[in-house]
Protein backbone atom coordinates (compact mmCIF):
# COMPACT_ATOMS: atom_id res chain seq x y z
CA UNK A 1 0.00 0.00 0.00
CA UNK A 2 1.39 3.60 -0.59
CA UNK A 3 0.22 4.55 2.92
CA UNK A 4 2.73 5.93 4.61
CA UNK A 5 4.78 3.83 7.83
CA UNK A 6 4.51 5.02 10.91
CA UNK A 7 7.52 7.52 11.53
CA UNK A 8 10.84 5.53 11.74
CA UNK A 9 13.55 6.18 14.41
CA UNK A 10 16.13 6.08 11.87
CA UNK A 11 15.81 9.09 9.61
CA UNK A 12 18.42 8.38 6.60
CA UNK A 13 19.03 12.06 4.66
CA UNK A 14 21.27 15.10 3.21
CA UNK A 15 22.27 18.37 4.91
CA UNK A 16 23.59 20.45 2.49
CA UNK A 17 25.94 23.09 3.75
CA UNK A 18 24.69 26.64 1.35
CA UNK A 19 28.07 28.12 2.78
CA UNK A 20 30.48 26.16 1.67
CA UNK A 21 29.25 24.54 -1.74
CA UNK A 22 30.85 26.19 -4.31
CA UNK A 23 28.49 25.06 -7.26
CA UNK A 24 30.68 22.93 -9.03
CA UNK A 25 28.15 20.17 -10.24
CA UNK A 26 30.17 17.56 -8.99
CA UNK A 27 27.53 16.13 -7.32
CA UNK A 28 25.15 16.34 -10.36
CA UNK A 29 27.44 13.97 -12.53
CA UNK A 30 28.35 11.79 -9.27
CA UNK A 31 25.06 11.30 -9.03
CA UNK A 32 23.99 10.59 -12.57
CA UNK A 33 26.73 8.28 -13.30
CA UNK A 34 25.93 5.98 -9.99
CA UNK A 35 22.57 5.78 -10.88
CA UNK A 36 22.46 5.77 -14.56
CA UNK A 37 24.18 2.49 -14.12
CA UNK A 38 22.66 1.27 -10.54
CA UNK A 39 19.42 0.87 -9.43
CA UNK A 40 16.74 0.93 -11.57
CA UNK A 41 16.46 2.12 -15.27
CA UNK A 42 19.36 4.14 -16.49
CA UNK A 43 18.51 8.08 -16.52
CA UNK A 44 18.40 8.87 -20.04
CA UNK A 45 19.45 11.46 -22.40
CA UNK A 46 17.29 13.12 -25.04
CA UNK A 47 19.31 14.82 -27.87
CA UNK A 48 22.75 15.06 -26.22
CA UNK A 49 24.90 16.00 -28.42
CA UNK A 50 22.53 18.23 -30.69
CA UNK A 51 21.27 21.75 -30.05
CA UNK A 52 18.98 20.81 -27.65
CA UNK A 53 20.22 18.60 -24.74
CA UNK A 54 18.40 17.05 -21.88
CA UNK A 55 17.79 13.87 -19.69
CA UNK A 56 16.75 13.10 -16.20
CA UNK A 57 18.71 13.66 -13.44
CA UNK A 58 18.42 13.11 -9.96
CA UNK A 59 20.41 16.03 -8.31
CA UNK A 60 20.39 19.39 -9.36
CA UNK A 61 22.28 22.53 -7.93
CA UNK A 62 20.52 25.64 -8.61
CA UNK A 63 22.48 29.12 -8.38
CA UNK A 64 20.62 32.58 -6.75
CA UNK A 65 21.40 35.95 -5.74
CA UNK A 66 20.26 37.32 -2.82
CA UNK A 67 19.93 40.40 -1.86
CA UNK A 68 19.91 41.98 1.82
CA UNK A 69 18.92 45.08 2.54
CA UNK A 70 21.98 46.80 2.81
CA UNK A 71 24.96 45.39 1.79
CA UNK A 72 26.55 43.90 -1.75
CA UNK A 73 24.60 41.00 -3.00
CA UNK A 74 25.99 37.33 -2.57
CA UNK A 75 25.50 34.26 -4.58
CA UNK A 76 24.15 31.37 -3.15
CA UNK A 77 24.50 27.56 -5.17
CA UNK A 78 21.34 25.72 -4.09
CA UNK A 79 22.12 21.86 -4.98
CA UNK A 80 18.18 20.19 -4.32
CA UNK A 81 17.72 16.44 -4.68
CA UNK A 82 14.73 14.41 -3.07
CA UNK A 83 14.15 15.35 0.63
CA UNK A 84 12.95 12.26 1.88
CA UNK A 85 9.94 13.97 3.45
CA UNK A 86 8.72 12.50 6.80
CA UNK A 87 4.84 13.29 5.81
CA UNK A 88 6.09 12.28 1.98
CA UNK A 89 2.84 13.96 -0.08
CA UNK A 90 4.90 11.65 -3.27
CA UNK A 91 3.92 8.42 -1.70
CA UNK A 92 -0.29 8.23 -0.78
CA UNK A 93 -1.72 10.00 -4.29
CA UNK A 94 0.31 7.06 -5.77
CA UNK A 95 -2.45 4.72 -7.40
CA UNK A 96 -0.05 1.68 -8.35
CA UNK A 97 1.59 1.58 -4.75
CA UNK A 98 4.97 2.21 -6.59
CA UNK A 99 5.88 5.30 -4.68
CA UNK A 100 6.65 4.07 -1.19
CA UNK A 101 8.65 5.05 2.17
CA UNK A 102 10.61 2.41 3.55
CA UNK A 103 9.23 1.54 7.11
CA UNK A 104 13.03 1.06 8.37
CA UNK A 105 15.03 3.99 7.91
CA UNK A 106 12.52 6.75 5.81
CA UNK A 107 13.91 6.19 2.32
CA UNK A 108 11.25 7.13 -0.39
CA UNK A 109 11.70 5.28 -3.51
CA UNK A 110 9.74 4.54 -6.55
CA UNK A 111 9.30 0.62 -7.78
CA UNK A 112 9.45 0.59 -11.02
CA UNK A 113 8.07 -2.12 -11.99
CA UNK A 114 4.62 -1.12 -10.87
CA UNK A 115 5.10 2.88 -12.07
CA UNK A 116 2.44 3.19 -14.86
CA UNK A 117 4.24 7.08 -15.21
CA UNK A 118 1.31 9.07 -14.33
CA UNK A 119 3.39 11.83 -13.25
CA UNK A 120 1.16 12.55 -10.17
CA UNK A 121 3.37 12.02 -7.37
CA UNK A 122 5.99 14.58 -9.44
CA UNK A 123 3.08 17.21 -9.38
CA UNK A 124 2.44 16.34 -5.41
CA UNK A 125 6.20 16.88 -4.78
CA UNK A 126 6.96 20.54 -3.58
CA UNK A 127 10.64 20.69 -4.29
CA UNK A 128 11.20 19.40 -8.16
CA UNK A 129 12.74 16.25 -6.73
CA UNK A 130 10.96 13.54 -9.44
CA UNK A 131 11.74 13.65 -12.91
CA UNK A 132 9.65 11.00 -15.21
CA UNK A 133 12.11 9.21 -17.47
CA UNK A 134 11.03 10.18 -21.11
CA UNK A 135 12.80 6.95 -22.83
CA UNK A 136 11.34 4.15 -19.80
CA UNK A 137 8.01 6.41 -19.09
CA UNK A 138 8.52 5.58 -15.23
CA UNK A 139 9.86 8.06 -12.49
CA UNK A 140 13.02 8.46 -11.33
CA UNK A 141 13.96 10.46 -7.95
CA UNK A 142 17.22 10.52 -5.34
CA UNK A 143 17.01 6.82 -3.88
CA UNK A 144 19.81 8.14 -1.16
CA UNK A 145 21.84 5.78 -2.92
CA UNK A 146 20.52 3.14 -0.90
CA UNK A 147 22.46 0.45 -3.52
CA UNK A 148 25.69 2.05 -1.90
CA UNK A 149 24.97 3.19 2.09
CA UNK A 150 24.46 -0.59 2.78
CA UNK A 151 26.40 -2.58 0.01
CA UNK A 152 28.98 -4.67 1.59
CA UNK A 153 30.81 -5.08 -1.70
CA UNK A 154 32.18 -1.44 -1.47
CA UNK A 155 34.95 -0.45 0.76
CA UNK A 156 33.58 1.31 4.19
CA UNK A 157 34.63 4.94 2.82
CA UNK A 158 32.44 4.46 -0.37
CA UNK A 159 29.47 3.50 1.90
CA UNK A 160 27.54 6.50 1.57
CA UNK A 161 25.85 8.28 -1.48
CA UNK A 162 28.15 9.23 -4.17
CA UNK A 163 27.03 13.05 -4.30
CA UNK A 164 28.58 13.20 -0.80
CA UNK A 165 31.73 10.96 -1.61
CA UNK A 166 32.41 12.98 -4.63
CA UNK A 167 31.69 16.47 -3.26
CA UNK A 168 35.14 18.40 -3.50
CA UNK A 169 33.73 20.91 -0.71
CA UNK A 170 32.29 18.79 1.61
CA UNK A 171 28.99 20.67 1.43
CA UNK A 172 27.20 17.55 1.88
CA UNK A 173 26.57 15.20 4.59
CA UNK A 174 25.21 12.27 4.99
CA UNK A 175 23.88 10.71 8.55
CA UNK A 176 20.90 9.55 10.64
CA UNK A 177 18.52 12.83 11.42
CA UNK A 178 16.42 10.77 13.72
CA UNK A 179 19.38 10.32 15.71
CA UNK A 180 20.02 13.63 17.92
CA UNK A 181 23.31 13.02 18.77
CA UNK A 182 24.47 11.93 14.86
CA UNK A 183 27.45 13.97 13.37
CA UNK A 184 24.52 15.43 11.24
CA UNK A 185 22.17 16.08 14.16
CA UNK A 186 24.50 18.28 16.06
CA UNK A 187 25.53 19.98 12.53
CA UNK A 188 22.33 21.08 11.98
CA UNK A 189 21.54 21.71 15.52
CA UNK A 190 24.67 23.94 15.74
CA UNK A 191 24.31 25.88 12.40
CA UNK A 192 20.72 26.53 12.70
CA UNK A 193 19.77 23.93 9.42
CA UNK A 194 16.31 24.42 8.04
CA UNK A 195 13.24 23.17 6.34
CA UNK A 196 12.66 24.13 2.84
CA UNK A 197 8.97 25.43 2.52
CA UNK A 198 7.61 24.17 6.17
CA UNK A 199 4.10 25.41 5.64
CA UNK A 200 3.53 22.86 2.62
CA UNK A 201 3.83 20.32 5.87
CA UNK A 202 5.62 17.60 4.09
CA UNK A 203 8.10 17.66 6.65
CA UNK A 204 11.79 16.89 4.79
CA UNK A 205 14.07 15.22 6.45
CA UNK A 206 17.19 16.94 4.54
CA UNK A 207 18.12 19.85 5.94
CA UNK A 208 19.79 23.00 4.76
CA UNK A 209 22.36 24.92 6.78
CA UNK A 210 22.16 28.53 5.29
CA UNK A 211 24.88 30.81 4.57
CA UNK A 212 26.73 31.76 7.34
CA UNK A 213 27.30 35.58 7.99
CA UNK A 214 30.15 37.31 5.93
CA UNK A 215 32.40 38.88 8.18
CA UNK A 216 33.31 42.24 8.46
CA UNK A 217 36.31 44.26 8.13
CA UNK A 218 36.94 45.73 11.78
CA UNK A 219 39.75 48.29 11.25
CA UNK A 220 41.06 50.19 8.25
CA UNK A 221 42.63 47.56 5.63
CA UNK A 222 46.21 48.36 5.43
CA UNK A 223 47.37 50.41 1.89
CA UNK A 224 47.36 47.15 0.06
CA UNK A 225 48.39 48.72 -3.41
CA UNK A 226 52.13 49.25 -1.61
CA UNK A 227 52.29 45.61 0.03
CA UNK A 228 51.92 45.18 -4.02
CA UNK A 229 55.04 47.34 -5.04
CA UNK A 230 57.17 44.57 -5.63
CA UNK A 231 60.39 45.88 -2.89
CA UNK A 232 63.76 45.48 -2.89
CA UNK A 233 65.10 45.71 0.68
CA UNK A 234 66.82 42.65 1.61
CA UNK A 235 67.56 41.14 -1.52
CA UNK A 236 71.10 39.49 -1.49
CA UNK A 237 73.50 37.66 -3.57
CA UNK A 238 73.64 38.65 -7.45
CA UNK A 239 70.02 40.30 -7.64
CA UNK A 240 71.09 42.15 -4.51
CA UNK A 241 74.38 43.59 -6.04
CA UNK A 242 72.48 44.42 -9.74
CA UNK A 243 69.73 46.61 -7.21
CA UNK A 244 72.34 47.95 -4.81
CA UNK A 245 74.54 48.52 -7.95
CA UNK A 246 72.00 50.47 -9.88
CA UNK A 247 70.73 52.45 -7.06
CA UNK A 248 73.87 54.19 -7.11
CA UNK A 249 72.77 56.27 -10.38
CA UNK B 1 0.79 23.36 -15.05
CA UNK B 2 1.19 21.77 -18.60
CA UNK B 3 -2.61 21.93 -20.36
CA UNK B 4 -2.07 17.90 -21.71
CA UNK B 5 -4.44 17.64 -24.51
CA UNK B 6 -5.23 14.16 -23.46
CA UNK B 7 -5.94 15.26 -19.78
CA UNK B 8 -8.19 17.72 -21.06
CA UNK B 9 -10.26 15.39 -23.16
CA UNK B 10 -10.42 13.17 -20.98
CA UNK B 11 -11.50 15.33 -17.78
CA UNK B 12 -14.57 17.17 -20.06
CA UNK B 13 -15.49 14.18 -21.99
CA UNK B 14 -15.73 11.52 -18.72
CA UNK B 15 -17.22 14.36 -17.07
CA UNK B 16 -19.64 15.26 -19.67
CA UNK B 17 -20.20 11.47 -20.06
CA UNK B 18 -20.36 10.94 -16.21
CA UNK B 19 -23.52 13.39 -16.07
CA UNK B 20 -25.36 12.15 -18.51
CA UNK B 21 -25.05 8.47 -16.75
CA UNK B 22 -25.85 10.11 -13.05
CA UNK B 23 -29.30 11.84 -14.89
CA UNK B 24 -30.29 8.49 -16.88
CA UNK B 25 -29.79 6.31 -13.50
CA UNK B 26 -31.68 8.59 -10.68
CA UNK B 27 -34.69 8.08 -13.69
CA UNK B 28 -34.59 12.06 -14.69
CA UNK B 29 -35.58 10.04 -18.19
CA UNK B 30 -36.46 6.96 -18.95
CA UNK B 31 -35.94 5.83 -22.94
CA UNK B 32 -36.76 2.72 -23.68
CA UNK B 33 -35.46 0.45 -26.12
CA UNK B 34 -33.23 2.27 -29.30
CA UNK B 35 -33.82 5.09 -27.38
CA UNK B 36 -32.25 3.98 -24.55
CA UNK B 37 -29.58 2.70 -26.38
CA UNK B 38 -28.45 5.68 -28.00
CA UNK B 39 -28.45 7.66 -24.73
CA UNK B 40 -26.93 5.24 -22.82
CA UNK B 41 -24.42 4.33 -25.76
CA UNK B 42 -23.80 7.92 -25.57
CA UNK B 43 -22.59 7.86 -21.50
CA UNK B 44 -20.89 5.01 -21.66
CA UNK B 45 -19.21 6.17 -24.63
CA UNK B 46 -18.18 9.67 -23.94
CA UNK B 47 -17.02 8.33 -20.18
CA UNK B 48 -14.99 5.54 -22.09
CA UNK B 49 -13.50 7.40 -24.64
CA UNK B 50 -12.34 10.32 -21.65
CA UNK B 51 -10.82 6.96 -19.85
CA UNK B 52 -9.04 6.01 -22.84
CA UNK B 53 -7.58 9.51 -23.32
CA UNK B 54 -6.44 9.60 -20.03
CA UNK B 55 -4.47 6.17 -20.25
CA UNK B 56 -2.61 8.09 -23.18
CA UNK B 57 -0.91 10.55 -20.69
CA UNK B 58 0.69 7.40 -18.80
CA UNK B 59 4.53 6.50 -19.08
CA UNK B 60 3.42 2.83 -19.09
CA UNK B 61 0.23 2.55 -20.36
CA UNK B 62 0.15 -1.46 -20.25
CA UNK B 63 0.59 -1.35 -16.18
CA UNK B 64 -2.38 0.47 -16.04
CA UNK B 65 -4.54 -2.36 -14.39
CA UNK B 66 -1.83 -1.22 -11.63
CA UNK B 67 -4.23 1.51 -11.01
CA UNK B 68 -7.13 -0.17 -9.57
CA UNK B 69 -4.89 -1.09 -6.35
CA UNK B 70 -4.33 1.81 -3.74
CA UNK B 71 -7.80 3.21 -3.67
CA UNK B 72 -7.40 3.75 0.30
CA UNK B 73 -4.86 6.47 0.30
CA UNK B 74 -5.25 7.92 -3.48
CA UNK B 75 -7.74 9.46 -5.28
CA UNK B 76 -6.86 8.61 -8.85
CA UNK B 77 -7.07 5.08 -7.74
CA UNK B 78 -10.13 6.04 -6.18
CA UNK B 79 -11.65 7.53 -9.55
CA UNK B 80 -10.45 4.52 -11.43
CA UNK B 81 -12.24 2.31 -8.88
CA UNK B 82 -15.37 4.39 -8.83
CA UNK B 83 -15.21 5.02 -12.18
CA UNK B 84 -15.21 0.96 -13.47
CA UNK B 85 -18.25 0.22 -10.69
CA UNK B 86 -20.47 3.20 -11.82
CA UNK B 87 -20.53 1.65 -14.92
CA UNK B 88 -20.90 -1.95 -13.71
CA UNK B 89 -23.54 -0.78 -11.41
CA UNK B 90 -25.63 1.00 -14.12
CA UNK B 91 -25.21 -1.77 -16.60
CA UNK B 92 -28.57 -3.86 -15.34
CA UNK B 93 -30.80 0.01 -15.34
CA UNK B 94 -29.61 0.03 -18.85
CA UNK B 95 -29.56 -3.24 -20.10
CA UNK B 96 -33.13 -3.33 -18.52
CA UNK B 97 -34.32 -0.17 -20.74
CA UNK B 98 -32.43 -1.30 -24.18
CA UNK B 99 -34.33 -4.67 -24.38
CA UNK B 100 -37.09 -5.35 -21.82
CA UNK B 101 -38.25 -1.91 -21.95
CA UNK B 102 -37.72 -1.84 -17.88
CA UNK B 103 -35.89 0.42 -15.50
CA UNK B 104 -33.98 -1.45 -12.50
CA UNK B 105 -34.18 1.45 -10.19
CA UNK B 106 -31.82 0.40 -7.57
CA UNK B 107 -29.50 -0.35 -10.11
CA UNK B 108 -29.82 3.23 -11.35
CA UNK B 109 -29.88 4.73 -7.87
CA UNK B 110 -26.75 3.43 -7.08
CA UNK B 111 -24.92 3.88 -10.13
CA UNK B 112 -25.90 7.71 -10.56
CA UNK B 113 -24.51 7.68 -6.72
CA UNK B 114 -21.25 5.79 -8.09
CA UNK B 115 -21.06 8.30 -11.43
CA UNK B 116 -20.95 11.63 -9.04
CA UNK B 117 -18.83 9.64 -6.86
CA UNK B 118 -16.49 9.51 -9.66
CA UNK B 119 -16.50 12.95 -10.81
CA UNK B 120 -15.75 13.76 -7.08
CA UNK B 121 -12.77 11.43 -6.95
CA UNK B 122 -11.52 13.24 -10.12
CA UNK B 123 -11.73 16.81 -8.99
CA UNK B 124 -10.20 15.54 -5.63
CA UNK B 125 -6.95 14.21 -7.65
CA UNK B 126 -6.28 18.15 -8.27
CA UNK B 127 -7.72 19.84 -5.99
CA UNK B 128 -5.66 17.60 -2.68
CA UNK B 129 -2.52 19.36 -4.41
CA UNK B 130 -0.87 21.85 -1.51
CA UNK B 131 1.96 22.34 -4.70
CA UNK B 132 -1.01 23.76 -6.79
CA UNK B 133 -2.74 26.51 -4.66
CA UNK B 134 -5.23 27.35 -7.56
CA UNK B 135 -6.86 23.72 -7.45
CA UNK B 136 -6.35 23.02 -3.78
CA UNK B 137 -9.36 24.96 -2.97
CA UNK B 138 -13.65 23.92 -2.81
CA UNK B 139 -14.06 25.54 -6.45
CA UNK B 140 -12.69 23.17 -8.17
CA UNK B 141 -14.78 20.02 -6.84
CA UNK B 142 -17.52 22.84 -7.32
CA UNK B 143 -16.50 23.21 -10.84
CA UNK B 144 -16.39 19.68 -12.00
CA UNK B 145 -19.73 19.18 -9.94
CA UNK B 146 -21.88 21.46 -11.66
CA UNK B 147 -19.87 21.49 -14.99
CA UNK B 148 -20.75 17.04 -15.12
CA UNK B 149 -24.49 18.12 -13.71
CA UNK B 150 -25.10 21.40 -16.40
CA UNK B 151 -23.93 18.70 -19.30
CA UNK B 152 -25.51 16.42 -18.29
CA UNK B 153 -29.02 18.31 -18.17
CA UNK B 154 -28.30 19.51 -21.42
CA UNK B 155 -27.49 15.83 -22.82
CA UNK B 156 -30.81 14.19 -21.35
CA UNK B 157 -32.41 17.17 -23.13
CA UNK B 158 -34.20 18.00 -19.44
CA UNK B 159 -34.33 21.82 -20.24
CA UNK B 160 -35.67 23.04 -17.28
CA UNK B 161 -32.73 21.48 -15.20
CA UNK B 162 -30.15 22.28 -17.66
CA UNK B 163 -31.58 25.99 -17.67
CA UNK B 164 -31.28 25.74 -13.30
CA UNK B 165 -27.81 24.12 -13.16
CA UNK B 166 -25.94 26.66 -15.95
CA UNK B 167 -25.87 29.19 -13.86
CA UNK B 168 -24.76 27.91 -11.23
CA UNK B 169 -21.86 26.52 -13.46
CA UNK B 170 -20.98 29.95 -14.54
CA UNK B 171 -21.15 31.05 -10.83
CA UNK B 172 -18.60 28.16 -9.71
CA UNK B 173 -16.63 29.06 -13.07
CA UNK B 174 -16.68 32.88 -11.65
CA UNK B 175 -15.79 32.00 -8.21
CA UNK B 176 -12.83 29.53 -9.86
CA UNK B 177 -11.08 31.98 -11.34
CA UNK B 178 -11.45 35.35 -9.35
CA UNK B 179 -10.68 33.19 -5.64
CA UNK B 180 -8.32 31.30 -7.46
CA UNK B 181 -6.44 34.02 -8.62
CA UNK B 182 -5.60 34.99 -5.28
CA UNK B 183 -4.05 31.32 -3.96
CA UNK B 184 -0.61 31.69 -4.87
CA UNK B 185 -0.22 34.43 -2.83
CA UNK B 186 -2.49 32.96 0.04
CA UNK B 187 0.28 29.92 0.23
CA UNK B 188 2.57 32.33 1.14
CA UNK B 189 5.46 30.42 -1.00
CA UNK B 190 7.81 32.92 -2.42
CA UNK B 191 11.41 31.91 -3.79
CA UNK B 192 12.63 33.26 -0.32
CA UNK B 193 10.54 30.52 1.65
CA UNK B 194 11.29 28.14 -1.37
CA UNK B 195 15.47 28.30 -0.63
CA UNK B 196 14.95 28.95 3.26
CA UNK B 197 17.35 32.06 2.26
CA UNK B 198 14.53 34.74 2.79
CA UNK B 199 16.25 35.70 6.48
CA UNK B 200 19.24 37.10 4.40
CA UNK B 201 17.60 38.83 1.85
CA UNK B 202 15.55 38.89 -1.69
CA UNK B 203 16.18 36.27 -3.85
CA UNK B 204 16.52 35.89 -7.35
CA UNK B 205 17.25 33.15 -9.55
CA UNK B 206 21.62 33.48 -10.98
CA UNK B 207 21.90 30.60 -12.90
CA UNK B 208 19.33 27.84 -14.08
CA UNK B 209 20.86 24.26 -12.75
CA UNK B 210 20.48 23.30 -16.15
CA UNK B 211 20.98 25.08 -19.75
CA UNK B 212 18.04 22.86 -21.77
CA UNK B 213 14.89 22.11 -21.09
CA UNK B 214 13.72 19.37 -18.61
CA UNK B 215 10.61 16.85 -17.67
CA UNK B 216 10.08 19.29 -14.37
CA UNK B 217 9.91 23.05 -16.49
CA UNK B 218 7.53 21.45 -18.99
CA UNK B 219 5.08 19.66 -16.64
CA UNK B 220 4.64 22.13 -14.14
CA UNK B 221 6.17 25.49 -15.16
CA UNK B 222 4.23 25.83 -17.73
CA UNK B 223 3.44 29.85 -18.81
CA UNK B 224 2.69 29.98 -22.82
CA UNK B 225 -1.11 31.00 -23.27
CA UNK B 226 -1.31 32.67 -20.08
CA UNK B 227 -1.36 36.00 -21.84
CA UNK B 228 -4.81 35.73 -23.20
CA UNK B 229 -6.41 34.24 -20.02
CA UNK B 230 -9.30 36.95 -19.73
CA UNK B 231 -10.01 36.66 -23.24
CA UNK B 232 -10.21 32.97 -22.51
CA UNK B 233 -12.29 33.27 -19.70
CA UNK B 234 -14.73 35.56 -21.61
CA UNK B 235 -15.05 32.61 -24.14
CA UNK B 236 -15.41 29.82 -22.36
CA UNK B 237 -17.70 31.36 -20.04
CA UNK B 238 -19.99 32.18 -22.96
CA UNK B 239 -19.82 29.08 -24.50
CA UNK B 240 -20.37 26.98 -22.28
CA UNK B 241 -23.01 28.94 -20.19
CA UNK B 242 -24.70 31.49 -22.09
CA UNK B 243 -25.40 30.29 -25.69
CA UNK B 244 -26.62 26.97 -24.57
CA UNK B 245 -28.89 28.62 -22.32
CA UNK B 246 -29.85 31.29 -24.32
CA UNK B 247 -30.11 28.55 -27.43
CA UNK B 248 -32.50 26.22 -24.40
CA UNK B 249 -34.69 29.24 -24.15
CA UNK B 250 -35.43 30.10 -27.39
CA UNK B 251 -35.79 26.55 -28.98
CA UNK B 252 -36.13 23.81 -25.85
CA UNK B 253 -36.61 21.02 -28.31
CA UNK B 254 -34.01 19.16 -30.86
CA UNK B 255 -33.18 22.52 -32.57
CA UNK B 256 -31.52 24.00 -29.73
CA UNK B 257 -30.26 21.08 -27.93
CA UNK B 258 -27.90 19.78 -30.34
CA UNK B 259 -25.82 23.38 -30.77
CA UNK B 260 -26.01 23.77 -27.43
CA UNK B 261 -24.45 20.53 -26.39
CA UNK B 262 -21.16 21.31 -28.53
CA UNK B 263 -20.95 24.78 -27.42
CA UNK B 264 -21.04 23.65 -23.83
CA UNK B 265 -18.65 21.10 -24.89
CA UNK B 266 -16.57 23.79 -26.73
CA UNK B 267 -16.65 26.18 -23.79
CA UNK B 268 -15.57 23.12 -21.33
CA UNK B 269 -12.57 22.46 -23.05
CA UNK B 270 -11.52 25.98 -23.22
CA UNK B 271 -12.23 26.10 -19.39
CA UNK B 272 -10.19 23.27 -18.67
CA UNK B 273 -7.33 24.37 -20.67
CA UNK B 274 -7.65 27.20 -18.57
CA UNK B 275 -7.85 25.03 -15.73
CA UNK B 276 -4.41 23.47 -16.26
CA UNK B 277 -2.54 26.48 -18.20
CA UNK B 278 -3.42 28.96 -15.50
CA UNK B 279 -2.34 26.73 -12.12
CA UNK B 280 0.85 27.37 -10.71
CA UNK B 281 3.21 24.74 -9.24
CA UNK B 282 5.43 25.88 -6.06
CA UNK B 283 8.09 23.81 -7.66
CA UNK B 284 8.25 26.66 -10.18
CA UNK B 285 9.89 29.09 -8.23
CA UNK B 286 13.09 27.55 -7.58
CA UNK B 287 13.80 28.21 -11.41
CA UNK B 288 12.32 32.28 -10.98
CA UNK B 289 8.99 31.29 -12.74
CA UNK B 290 5.55 30.57 -11.48
S1 LIG C 1 11.24 15.76 -1.70
FE1 LIG C 1 9.51 15.36 -3.04
S2 LIG C 1 9.92 13.32 -3.86
FE2 LIG C 1 11.19 13.54 -2.05
S3 LIG C 1 9.99 12.70 -0.37
FE3 LIG C 1 9.63 14.91 -0.38
S4 LIG C 1 7.78 15.11 -1.62
FE4 LIG C 1 8.58 13.08 -2.05
S1 LIG D 1 4.31 8.13 -11.69
FE1 LIG D 1 4.58 6.05 -10.89
S2 LIG D 1 5.32 6.33 -8.80
FE2 LIG D 1 4.44 8.28 -9.45
S3 LIG D 1 2.32 8.23 -8.76
FE3 LIG D 1 2.30 7.48 -10.88
S4 LIG D 1 2.50 5.26 -10.69
FE4 LIG D 1 3.07 6.11 -8.70
S1 LIG E 1 21.97 10.41 -2.55
FE1 LIG E 1 22.54 9.32 -4.43
S2 LIG E 1 20.70 9.41 -5.68
FE2 LIG E 1 20.45 10.98 -4.09
S3 LIG E 1 21.27 12.90 -4.96
FE3 LIG E 1 22.96 11.90 -3.90
S4 LIG E 1 23.99 10.67 -5.47
FE4 LIG E 1 21.96 11.20 -6.26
Amino acid sequence: MTALPPPSLKKLGLVIDLDTCVGCHACVIACKGWNTENYGAPLSDLDPYGAEPEGTFLNRVHSYEVTPESGAPVTVHFPKSCLHCEDAPCVPVCPTGASYKRAEDGIVLVNEDACIGCGLCAWACPYGARELDALVGVMKKCTLCVDRIYNEALPERDREPACVRTCPSGARHFGDLGDPESAVSRLVAERGGIDLMPDLKARPVNKYLPPRPRDRLQEAPPDLAQLCEPGTEGLTGFLGWVDRTLSRF
Amino acid sequence: MHPAPSIIAFTALSGLGLGLLTYLGFGAVTPRGWSAFLWFGLGYGLTLTGLAASALHLGRPERALRAFSQWRTSWLSREAVLAALALLVLAPHAAGLVFWGRAVPLAGMAGAVLCLATILATSMIYAQLRTVPRWNHWTTPAVFLTAALAGGAILTARVELAELALPWLALTLALHWILGDRQFARSGQSPETATGLGPLGRVRQLEPPHTGPNYLLREMAYVVGRRHRMKLRVIAMILACLIPALLLGLWPGWPGLIPAAFSHLGGMLAARWLFFAEAEHVMGLYYGRR
